[in-house]
C-alpha cells in the first residue's frame, strides 16, 4: 500500500514537474483534500478548475492521500513543498497534526490556505468556512419563508438539545425570526439524531399543530426522517420540509415533494472560492491580515475577522431543478 | 382478587391509567386509528422484546440485537439495491439473523463466556460490519425500490403489514412458549440449571436456541426498520437494545432467568411505545422528557417488584401489627 503509494505520489511529481518546467510562467495551486474518490471534493475541483479558466494562468494539482489520515495528507504536502508550488490550500484531516509542514511551507514562500475543515492559525495564512451561523441561521429560515407566501406555522426539528452546531444555528435563526413576521415558530423538538425517535416527534408536531406549515430540520438525519414521516401521514403538499441535508440523502424526497427545497454548501463554490483567494494571495494582490476583503470572482467577496477566518457565502438551497445533478456528487 | 395478582393484569392496569392521563392532556392519542399508529410504531419494540424474553429466561442476555437490527437491516437494503425480489430478501434477513444469533449462542454455549461480554464484542462486530460493508455511506429513500418499502405499510383489515407481523409473532412465541418442550426448557433453564440437567435438558444448548431466536426476530426486524423509515445506515437503532431490556424488564420478566410471559414482554414494549409516542404530543419540554422517560420505567419496576413479594414477607408485616 504504501509502497504503491510512493510510487504513485512520485510519478505525480515527475508529471508535474514536467509540466512545470513547460509553463514557467502560470501560478501553481495546489488543492489538497480529505483524500481522493470523494464526491464531495471532486466537484470542489471542478470549481477549482473554473476558477482556474476564469484566471487564465493558473495550473491546479488536484491532489490528496488515498485515505483520509494527516500522514497521509503530510506525505503529499511534503512532495507539493518540494515541487515549489505557489499555493496549497488544503481542507485537512487534522486541525493540528499538518500545522508543522505547512508552517515549513510557508517559510519558504508558499501561500498556504485551509478551507472547508481548517488547519491551526499558526499553520495557514486563513481560513475559508463555506458559511457561518448567521448565514445559516438566517437560510434555514428563509427557505421556510420562501414556501409560505401567505405565512403560517413552522416548526424546529433539531439534533440532541446539547448539540452545539444546531442550537448556535437555531439562535442565529431565533435572532433574524423578526424579519420574516409572517412565520411563526411554534415549537423546537429533538430528534436525537435518530432516525425513529426524529420521525415519531416529526409525527408528534403534525398531531399537536394540525396547521403545521413546515418542518425546518438543520440536521441530515432529522431531515431525511420528517420527510419520511410527512410522506407517510400523507401531508405532502400541506407540509414542507426543508433545513440542511444533503442531495444524495433528500434526492427523493425532493422529487416527492416532501420537501420542496433545502440548502448545504456547495462543495464546487467552496473549490471555485478557494483557488481564488489562494491566487490573490499568492500574486501578493491581496493580504491576509485581520479586517482585509478578497474579491472572489463571481462568488463576490470576503472579509477576514480576528481570526483570519472568513465565512464564503449563504448556504447554497437545492431544489427541484438542481437535485439530480448533485444528488451523484454528494 | 386472583385477577389483580398477576403482574400482567398490573401492568395492563398501568398502561390504561397511562392511556387516561395522556388522554386528559390531548385526547386525539387515544383515538383508534391513532392508538393503531403507536401499536405499529411499537411493533420492531414486541418483535425485539419477544426474542429477548427468551434470551432472559436462561439467564442470558443479548447486547447485540440492535446491532444485529441494524446489519440485517443494510444488508436487505443493499440486497434490495442489487435487483433480488423481495421474498428473498426477507428469507435472507431471517436466516443472517439467526446466524448472527448463533455466533453468540455458540460462543456462550460452547466456550462458557458470560452473555453480557460476548454481546458487548459482536455488538461491536455487527456495527462494525455495517461500516466496512458501506464505507459509512447512507442508503437512502429514492436507492430502495417502491414496494421494498411499501410492504409493511400496505394495510390489511386496518393495520399495516408491520402490526400484524409483531401479531404473528406473538402467537408464534407464545405457542412456542407454553406447548413445545423447547419452551418449557426456557423457564426450566433459567428457574434451576442444575435441575434442568438432571432431566436431561442441555442448558447450553437451551440457551444457544434462545439466542437464534432472538437473533432471527432482530434480523426480520431489520427489513422492517429500513424500509419503515426509507434509510439505512450505520446507526440505525442505536442505543435500541436498552429500549428492548427495559421492555423485558417492565414487563415482569425477572433478569436473573426463570420467571417471565409473553404477555409481560408484549405489554412491557407496549408501555414503552406508548411513552415515546405520547411524549413528543402531550407538550412537555423536551429537557424532562429523559427524566419522565426513566421515572416510568422505574416506577413500572417498583410496582413489579411489590407484587412479587414473597408471602411470608407479607404474613409476618400482619404479625406485626397485629401485636
Amino acid at each position: 500500500m504504501s509502497i504503491l503509494r510512493k510510487a504513485l505520489t512520485t510519478a505525480a511529481i515527475a508529471s508535474v514537474l514536467m509540466a512545470g518546467a513547460a509553463q514557467a510562467e502560470t501560478t501553481r495551486i495546489a488543492l489538497v483534500v480529505k483524500a481522493l474518490g470523494i464526491g464531495f471534493f471532486e466537484a470542489a475541483k471542478k470549481g477549482a478548475e473554473e476558477a482556474a479558466a476564469e484566471l487564465g494562468d493558473v495550473e491546479i494539482i488536484y491532489t490528496g492521500p488515498t485515505d483520509t489520515t494527516a500522514e497521509g495528507q503530510i506525505e503529499v504536502l511534503n512532495s507539493l513543498i518540494a515541487q515549489r508550488v505557489d499555493a496549497i490550500a488544503v481542507s485537512a484531516n487534522d486541525t493540528d497534526a499538518l500545522a508543522p509542514t505547512l508552517k515549513r511551507a510557508m517559510d519558504r514562500g508558499i501561500t498556504v490556505i485551509s478551507w472547508d475543515s481548517g488547519v491551526a492559525p499558526e499553520g495557514r495564512e486563513m481560513h475559508l468556512n463555506p458559511s457561518s451561523a448567521p448565514l445559516i441561521g438566517n437560510m434555514i429560515i428563509k427557505l421556510a419563508a420562501d414556501n409560505l407566501p401567505e405565512g403560517g406555522d413552522v416548526a424546529v426539528l433539531s439534533a440532541t438539545t446539547t448539540s452545539t452546531n444546531q442550537n448556535t444555528w437555531i439562535e442565529e435563526m431565533n435572532k433574524v425570526a423578526g424579519d420574516y413576521p409572517n412565520v411563526n415558530v411554534v415549537a423546537t423538538v429533538y430528534g436525537d439524531d435518530l432516525a425513529d425517535k426524529s420521525y415519531r416527534e416529526a409525527q408528534g408536531l403534525m398531531q399537536s399543530h394540525p396547521d403545521l406549515k413546515a418542518i425546518i430540520a438543520p440536521t441530515s438525519v432529522g431531515i431525511v426522517a420528517a420527510a419520511q414521516a410527512v410522506t407517510d401521514a400523507g401531508k405532502i403538499g400541506e407540509v414542507n420540509v426543508t433545513g440542511l441535508g444533503l442531495p444524495s440523502e433528500m434526492a427523493g424526497h425532493v422529487k416527492s415533494g416532501a420537501s420542496k427545497s433545502f440548502a448545504i454548501w456547495n462543495p464546487i463554490d467552496l473549490g471555485y472560492s478557494a483557488t481564488m483567494i489562494a491566487y490573490h494571495l499568492a500574486k501578493d494582490e491581496a493580504t491576509a491580515e485581520p479586517g482585509a476583503t478578497i474579491p472572489i470572482g463571481r462568488m463576490g467577496e470576503i472579509t477576514l475577522d480576528e481570526n483570519n477566518e472568513a465565512a464564503m457565502a449563504d448556504p447554497f438551497v437545492y431544489d427541484s431543478s438542481n437535485i439530480d445533478e448533485f444528488s451523484s456528487i454528494f | 382478587m386472583t385477577l389483580l395478582k398477576s403482574r400482567e393484569a398490573i401492568l395492563a392496569l398501568a398502561i390504561m391509567a397511562l392511556l387516561v392521563l395522556i388522554a386528559s392532556r390531548f385526547p386525539a392519542f387515544v383515538a383508534p386509528a391513532n392508538l393503531a399508529r403507536v401499536f405499529t410504531d411499537t411493533s420492531p419494540l414486541i418483535l425485539l422484546a419477544l426474542g429477548q424474553m427468551a434470551v432472559i429466561l436462561t439467564k442470558c442476555i443479548d447486547l447485540s440485537v440492535a446491532a444485529n437490527l441494524a446489519l440485517c437491516g443494510m444488508v436487505a437494503a443493499l440486497m434490495n439495491g442489487a435487483g433480488v425480489p423481495l421474498p428473498l430478501i426477507l428469507l435472507t434477513v431471517i436466516a443472517l439473523g439467526a446466524a448472527l444469533g448463533a455466533f453468540n449462542g455458540v460462543l456462550v454455549w460452547a466456550l462458557g463466556i458470560p452473555s453480557i461480554v460476548v454481546t458487548l464484542g459482536t455488538m461491536t462486530i455487527y456495527r462494525g460490519s455495517i461500516f466496512l460493508m458501506t464505507d459509512g455511506a447512507w442508503v437512502n429513500a429514492h436507492q430502495m425500490s417502491a414496494g421494498f418499502k411499501a410492504f409493511p405499510r400496505q394495510v390489511i383489515l386496518g393495520l399495516p403489514v408491520m402490526a400484524w407481523i409483531a401479531v404473528l409473532a406473538v402467537a408464534l412465541v407464545a405457542l412456542l412458549m407454553t406447548r413445545t418442550p423447547l419452551g418449557r426448557a426456557f423457564l426450566a433453564v433459567g428457574g434451576n440449571p442444575h435441575a434442568a440437567v438432571y432431566t436431561g435438558i442441555s442448558v447450553g444448548r437451551t440457551q444457544f436456541a434462545a439466542f437464534v431466536l432472538s437473533g432471527a426476530l432482530a434480523g426480520l426486524t431489520g427489513y422492517l426498520w429500513v424500509a419503515r423509515y426509507a434509510v439505512a445506515y450505520v446507526d440505525i437503532a442505536s442505543g435500541f437494545e436498552l429500549d428492548v431490556v427495559a421492555a423485558c424488564v417492565i414487563g415482569g420478566i425477572a433478569i436473573a432467568g426463570g420467571s417471565g410471559s409473553v404477555a409481560g414482554a408484549v405489554l412491557g414494549a407496549l408501555f414503552l411505545g406508548i411513552i415515546k409516542n405520547a411524549l413528543p404530543v402531550v407538550g412537555i419540554s423536551p429537557f424532562w422528557q429523559m427524566a419522565i422517560s426513566g421515572a416510568a420505567i422505574l416506577l413500572a419496576i417498583a410496582f413489579n417488584a411489590m407484587s412479587r413479594r414473597e408471602p411470608g414477607r407479607i404474613i409476618l408485616k400482619r404479625a406485626e401489627v397485629r401485636t
